[in-house]
């Protein structure tokens, strides 16, 4: 087991190492997320449509597209010299690889999430503050959720015709419920509602992603030349 | 049939070997047994399932039918203590362009399990005569180096197998002639090395043993008795019927 | 019997389950039209449930947990035709989806005048139709058949087991938020002769889908069986 971890640890630093250096793929979902949540808020009405009705979607919808953007990155950056060969061919477990390149993703979204916070904070002025330890935990948890099934979908579409479009299709439809319970739950905290009253979200999330982590963790392997 | 070296189990066991690929079959039984120190080099066209031969003996393809085994031990898929005493060299580097030489190899030796990840890096490169170039991105290396490189890459885990694909494409006479003397040294430290290619100048002798493969079948298969002219006379004649 | 002898007969026999489909779901129109009486507070538009519950039913159930099941059964036994079944239910679960997402709106603006309502059925249904959608899509987009059964079965297994959590996602939206008062749909009250009909419709669906599943099914292995024909003819021609 500590094998394991230890290699998905080293695949998870090669990544964000390489990923570093270039700081492309990083850059482009900043800007994307800063952009998004820009024309959000330009675009509509501020008399018809208060800031905070408007915002956890907003955010979420930002959240999980700049997401989704980066989540090609893990596989298609392997193509290159055909170095996932060089994985396969090593000693390296199927899941020491699905855990890294997730790990790798989730650190990536979550640099992105990390920016785009605070610039989602000032632009819609809603009270973070006072609701930054559950929101906090709720973003964790969703994006845990998308980053799992994104990575193993991301696994998948690299080696498809259409790589990028593809993935957004396969993610999408799995997108649902970490999104919407996570926008739900983010308006009742900017709320200010009772944790019972977004309890029930919680658990739904929680649920999703012990379901889906496990469930991918399984099936990885078979999205591998074998 | 190529008959077992010194060591009393033949290193590398192949046997029945089958692999379809939708309709394509491109592997059509095949086999052979290498003994200690002996290579094998199989020439053929291309499509002729030389690189899928290969995949399946490094454990990245599963077969549909047939064994491999390794010093005895069946290849299994999944079987993480094999890929281990499997080198392979291809055409593809295999290395991050992006990462430093000794960042790539060490990377591979924590991979393996090596117990001093940076340690054996650093002695691999000496090994190929890059040390001067360990702190340089493999993306800035010349092909002849990048070569280099992989073969560092490939020994790491001192693999009792080595596998090599069309290794000589795309290199220059110098690059290589370094890559002919690397594969000398190997023989002489008596690895088991299969090598494929389309090309019968490259590699014919380094082999001890020489196979045609045509259309996933091995035409001809035997110890190594005769000149570059005899064997271009005889690749001839096997990929005749496949023009 | 050759690859391509038994798929011809499996095609002809697909056929016949799919015309005894047929003719069962033409019966529910006559049965729905003529023999159950109407509903009281949504006339004869309220007749369009009895082609759309069971549709529903066929398309986020029986076919696509058909498609999970194979989906398992390819990744450990290998053998192609559990993934061309797996496929075929796809296809068929689609139309039946489509079958869904037309007659909902429909239903719905003649009755209470808005073309979508997000109820809990319709809104699964359509999620579940972005699943097999992304299905039908991977398998486009990926030439080399072994690589496609699995990259499909992957997503057939995920597929299957989202749907529940889609269920939930839709039910917790729908009982913990306030929805207008004016659109309420569902499953209207049924008295004995609609019950009938309702019971009749699913069995004449679950039928028509098998029938449609055989033949689909049937096409897809003579498809494949007449490839290799052609492949292996060519092949041996010149060894």
């Amino acid at each position: 087991m500590r094998s394991v971890l230890g290699q998905a640890w080293a695949i998870a630093a090669k990544d964000l190492l390489l990923e570093f250096r270039s700081r492309t793929a990083f850059l482009s979902a900043l800007v994307f997320t800063a952009l998004v949540l820009a024309i959000f808020n330009f675009a509509r009405d501020p008399t018809a449509v208060s800031a905070t009705d408007l915002a956890p979607s907003v955010l979420w919808i930002t959240f999980s597209f700049a997401g989704v953007l980066g989540l090609n990155r893990a596989f298609s950056l392997e193509k290159e010299n055909r170095t996932i060969d060089g994985l396969l061919l090593s000693p390296a477990s199927r899941t020491a690889l699905y855990a890294g390149k997730t790990l790798a993703n989730l650190v990536f979204v979550g640099a992105v999430e990390a920016v785009g916070l605070p610039l989602f904070a000032l632009f819609f002025n809603v009270p973070l503050l006072d609701v930054l330890g559950p929101l906090l935990l709720v973003i964790a948890l969703a994006t845990v959720g998308f980053v799992a099934v994104g990575t193993l979908m991301s696994s998948m579409a690299v080696n498809t015709r259409f790589g990028e479009m593809m993935l957004l299709v396969l993610v999408l439809p799995f997108l649902v419920t970490p999104v919407s319970t996570a926008a739900e739950m983010t308006a009742k905290l900017f709320a200010h509602r009772p944790f019972a009253e977004w309890a029930p979200w919680l658990k739904l999330l929680g649920a999703y992603d012990i379901t889906f982590v496990v469930l991918c963790t399984l099936v990885f392997e078979f999205t591998l030349e074998e | 049939m190529a008959s077992p070296g010194p060591s009393a189990a033949p290193v590398l066991d192949v046997a029945g070997l089958a692999k379809r690929f939708g309709h394509v079959r491109a592997l059509r039984g095949v086999a052979f047994t290498l003994g200690g120190g002996e290579s094998l080099a199989v020439f053929g066209p291309n499509g002729a399932g030389k690189t899928t031969l290969l995949r399946v003996l490094a454990g990245l393809l599963r077969p549909d039918a047939g064994t491999v085994r390794i010093g005895g031990v069946l290849l299994a898929r999944g079987e993480a203590s094999h890929r281990g005493r499997v080198g392979l060299i291809s055409h593809h580097s295999l290395l991050y362009d992006g990462l430093t030489a000794a960042e790539n190899l060490a990377f591979y030796a924590r991979l393996y399990g090596l117990t001093e990840p940076r340690a054996a890096a650093a002695r691999a490169l000496a090994d190929v005569g890059l040390a001067d170039r360990a702190d340089d991105r493999a993306g800035t290396f010349s092909r002849g180096m990048v070569q280099r490189l992989a073969i560092a890459r490939a020994l790491l885990h001192d693999p009792d197998v080595m596998l090599l694909d069309e290794p000589f494409s795309g290199l220059d006479q110098r690059a290589a002639a370094a890559l002919r003397s690397v594969l000398g040294r190997l023989r002489a430290e008596r690895r088991t090395m299969v090598l494929v290619t389309h090309n019968l100048d490259e590699g014919l002798e380094l082999a001890t043993h020489v196979a045609i493969q045509v259309a996933g079948r091995f035409v001809s298969l035997g110890p190594r008795d005769g000149d570059l002219a005899a064997y271009r006379a005889r690749y001839a004649e096997a990929t005749a019927g496949d023009a | 019997m050759t690859p391509t002898e038994s798929a011809e007969r499996a095609l002809r026999r697909g056929g016949v389950l799919m015309a005894v489909g047929l003719v069962l779901v033409a019966g529910v129109y006559v049965r729905a039209l003529a023999f159950t009486p109407e509903e009281a507070t949504q006339g004869l538009a309220q007749k369009i449930f009895y082609i759309h519950a069971p549709s529903a039913w066929v398309a986020l159930y029986l076919a696509y947990g058909i498609v999970g099941i194979f989906s398992v059964l390819y990744l450990f036994l290998r053998d192609p035709r559990l993934d061309l079944l797996a496929s075929s239910s796809a296809e068929v679960g689609t139309v039946f989806a489509t079958v869904v997402l037309v007659t909902g709106p429909i239903w719905g603006k003649t009755v209470w005048g808005a073309w979508w309502t997000w109820d809990a059925r319709l809104t699964s249904t359509l999620f579940l139709y972005f699943i097999y959608l992304a299905y039908l899509v991977l398998r486009s987009a990926v030439e080399e058949p072994g690589r496609r059964a699995r990259y499909s079965a992957v997503l057939g297994i995920l597929g299957a087991l989202l749907v529940p959590f889609i269920h939930m996602t839709v039910y917790l939206f729908r009982t913990l938020h306030p929805m207008p008062v004016v659109l309420q749909p569902g499953r209207p009250r049924v008295p004995g002769p609609m019950l009938v009909t309702i019971l009749y419709s699913f069995v004449a669906f679950t039928v028509f889908y098998f029938g449609l599943l055989a033949r689909r099914y049937a096409w897809a292995r003579l498809a494949a069986a007449r490839a290799q024909g052609e492949a292996e003819g060519g092949a041996d021609a010149t060894h």
